[in-house]
């Protein structure tokens, strides 16, 4: 169930880094090669209107290295939740367990937290959360979504609910209040 | 002329004590005479090109360099292609025949790093090869390339970023039958540019005051993950370095200036900490990577 206000798009990193930096990388390494790739997920994103829900898929990119998931994960992140034009969810997809300590590392290095899809179908929440928040994100995980009125009933951890929000790691439909699971958002995109 | 005996092995036990020779070498033209230069390892051979740019840009005058007697040598030498680096750097004579290759550990040869292009040419590089000598040689599992790759981005993004100089990297796998009765994987990567008290010492040095050295610079990176950028998330490369080597139960250790930091495992006897050596400019970064014990 997608609300009409938040169509996902998906962005394959392994085709941003050819597009952008050159077609003779094919790792994403250095912060320059990095950022490069940010500044063109970020450009895509602000053609897209006040709202956006990015699939940002890493399942192209053999090697990231620390520098890079900083730039192409943390701040991304990071960039978006200070942004008072244009509110940015995100999706990361392609996240084995070559690339999965490199993007904990700078999520909890910066105090950030993503959903990221670990195997395929399998969503989880990487970086720094409260027991409550993990908690309350595994269970809109179980249910893809929860209308308002139900909310206290199926999540009764409020703060956690209103953190995640705020975090946007999940996301409020501003028109019938239904909280949903990124992941479910995203799912007609594979 | 100023002659420098290249001591017989030249490795990373025995590179700091060449610098320091350097270091307090006198003026004029340098001769580095390698003629009995019987065992080198990675750490010695790019340790040669930094003694040499040192020595060019202390006494002005490219320094010369006497080969190796040894063909063995000298077959390292050339496979590890230190003579088209050391070109610009020595005065050295055409080496003449050379041994015919042969299969090797090289892993990567002597490859100059001077901007992010270079970085990703070593990690290109070094697919091919680093899959068969880290499963076959050291008995990690397949996935150790990807985090051996991130490490060597990582280590060699460290000259761009920090040095401001050129530098150089090079790996390759030995078998220590006699030290530890296991094959290893030595990285040497290698700068002569501003060190780590310089790069730290406009953002840091005055929390330190008097304390403010080598040492404690080492101590502020290599621990502490400090950098000169403000930005939180800067200062990650040493530190996810140093875990992942912990991983793999290897030895890092990186001299700066007159002190040398180290992380290092149980069958390692070098010592974590040593300082008072001779000022020497930019950085030294020597990783040992032991195979899998058996029992593991």
């Amino acid at each position: 169930m997608t609300d009409p206000d938040l169509d996902p798009i998906w962005i394959d990193v392994g085709e941003v880094l050819q597009r952008t930096v050159t077609s003779l990388y094919s790792h994403l390494i250095t912060r320059p090669t990095g950022r490069a790739v940010r500044m063109a997920i970020e450009t895509q994103l602000h053609a897209v209107g006040e709202r956006s829900l990015s699939l940002i898929d890493l399942s192209e990119v053999v090697i990231i290295d620390f520098s890079c998931a900083d730039e192409v994960v943390a701040q991304l992140l990071e960039g978006s939740h200070s942004s008072r034009t244009h509110e940015a969810f995100f999706v990361f997809r392609g996240v084995h367990e070559p690339h999965r300590d490199q993007i904990e590392t700078v999520l909890e290095r910066r105090g950030l937290a993503a959903v990221a899809e670990t195997e395929p179908n399998v969503y989880q929440l990487l970086g720094r959360c409260s027991e409550g928040e993990a908690r309350m994100w595994r269970e809109l995980e179980r249910l893809g979504f929860v209308a308002a009125e139900d909310l206290s009933s199926a999540l009764p951890d409020g703060a956690a609910v209103a953190s995640l929000i705020e975090r946007r790691l999940a996301f409020r439909s501003p028109g019938s209040g239904r909280l949903h699971a990124l992941s479910r958002l995203v799912r007609r995109l594979h | 002329m100023n002659v420098l005996t290249v001591p017989a092995s030249l490795d990373h036990q025995t590179v700091d004590a060449f610098f320091d020779a350097v270091a307090v070498s006198k003026e004029g033209k340098t001769l580095f005479d390698a003629r009995h230069l019987r065992w080198v390892d990675p750490n010695g051979m790019v340790g040669l090109l930094v003694a040499g740019t040192v020595a060019e840009r202390k006494h002005g005058i490219i320094p010369r360099l006497e080969l190796p007697e040894s063909t063995d040598v000298m077959g390292y030498l050339s496979r590890m292609a230190f003579f088209e680096a050391a070109k610009g750097v020595f005065e050295v004579d055409e080496p003449g025949r050379r041994p015919p290759p042969r299969a090797s550990d090289v892993l990567l040869e002597i490859t100059p790093i001077a901007s992010n292009v270079d970085v990703h040419q070593v990690v290109d590089r070094v697919q091919s090869r680093a899959g068969a000598i880290l499963t076959s040689r050291l008995g990690y599992p397949a996935t150790a390339v990807v985090q051996f790759s991130v490490i060597l981005s990582e280590v060699c993004q460290n000259i761009i970023e920090h040095a401001e100089g050129p530098g150089w990297v090079a790996a390759q796998a030995y078998n220590w039958a006699r030290r530890l009765g296991r094959y290893v994987l030595v990285i040497s990567v290698m700068d002569v540019g501003r060190g780590f008290r310089g790069s730290l010492g406009d953002e840091h040095s005055a929390r330190y005051g008097d304390r403010w050295g080598d040492t404690t610079a080492l101590e502020a990176a290599f621990l502490h993950g400090i950098t000169r950028f403000p930005d939180s998330g800067r200062g990650q490369g040493i530190q996810q370095i140093r875990k992942q080597v912990r991983k793999w139960d290897g030895a890092i250790t990186i001299r700066s200036g007159t002190a040398r930091i180290g992380q290092v495992p149980q069958w390692d006897d070098t010592p974590p900490m040593v300082d008072g050596l001779q000022p020497f400019p930019g950085a030294q970064i020597s990783i040992v990577l032991p195979a899998k014990a058996k029992e593991e």
